[in-house]
């Protein structure tokens, strides 16, 4: 095993063992740093997969905005432990088998396939911001302007639903 | 970067597809077991990366860069997804005083 296969399944194993803690742990804080953790793996996998843009943009818009928001939202709620609210244990085994035996119906036609070949770049920087970029202001200009409306009624819609109501 | 592109030579498209799928479904099951909506919230996210990490392994599989686009649509709808969605539970527990789902039976009368 070469050095970057064992780099690919040192961060596969982290990004599976801190997104079990995200799930796992009580204090929402605490989940929110293992989420973060987890998508620094996976910018890891990202970078192995020479898909540098979507790394960059995943540590500048997940890691660096949006869990600064659920950080920001959290302690804005002034959540702890002491009023985490529990589910009966009857409702998480439920979920706990529900969803394992989703992932062992996925794994088994996994196995059923033929043995895949191994991931060969034929364009080895097909994932650098140059080439991306060709690629979305030509074949996906329509999609990227749409998302620029789908973003500012987002922001309007945040701001609506956080104003205060006039008092009546 | 000659070294980068070697690497990726050596891991099968199996396991990224296998990792994937195990992220995947720790977000269902968080999902399916949490009630504090912000941590439902994070469990979303986590599916979210899971298909992400997918799409690109993919896209570097078969060396078209379309899916490293459609990573990139993923993520802005997500962040305008937590957005609203984080608006909306202030706003809940501000009329309610908690941010538990499993009140959040209003519309069931």
């Amino acid at each position: 095993m070469t050095i970057t296969q064992s780099l690919f399944y040192f961060l596969a194993f982290v990004a599976i063992f801190s997104s079990l803690l995200v799930v796992l742990v009580k204090n929402p804080v605490h989940s929110v740093l293992y989420l973060i953790l987890t998508f620094f793996t996976l910018t890891g996998e990202y970078i192995l997969l020479n898909a540098q843009f979507v790394g960059i943009v995943n540590i500048i818009v997940y890691a660096g905005a949006i869990m600064v928001l659920f950080l920001f939202v959290i302690m804005l709620l002034n959540l702890n432990v002491e009023t985490e609210p529990q589910k009966t244990n009857l409702l998480k085994f439920v979920g706990v088998i529900t969803g394992g035996v989703g992932l062992a119906v996925l794994t088994a036609a996994l196995k059923s396939t033929d043995p895949s070949n191994t991931v060969v770049l034929q364009n080895a920087d097909m994932g650098l911001v140059k080439n991306l970029g060709q690629v979305l202001f030509k074949e996906f200009l329509l999609p990227f302007e749409i998302v620029s409306i789908l973003f500012l009624s987002a922001m309007v819609g945040a701001v609506l639903l956080a104003r205060k109501e006039p008092k009546q | 970067m000659e070294n980068i592109t070697n690497a990726i030579t050596l891991v099968p498209l199996n396991h990224y597809i296998l990792l994937s799928s195990i992220i995947f479904f720790i977000g269902i099951i968080g999902v399916l077991t949490r009630r504090n909506a912000i941590v439902i919230f994070m469990s979303i996210e986590l599916m979210l990366n899971a298909v992400n990490l997918l799409l690109t392994a993919f896209s570097a599989y078969r060396g078209d860069a379309a899916g490293q686009v459609f990573v990139f649509f993923i993520m802005a709808v997500a962040a305008a997804e937590v957005a609203v969605g984080l608006a909306i539970i202030v706003m809940i527990y501000r009329n309610t005083n908690s941010i538990d789902i499993d009140l959040l039976d209003k519309l069931k009368n």
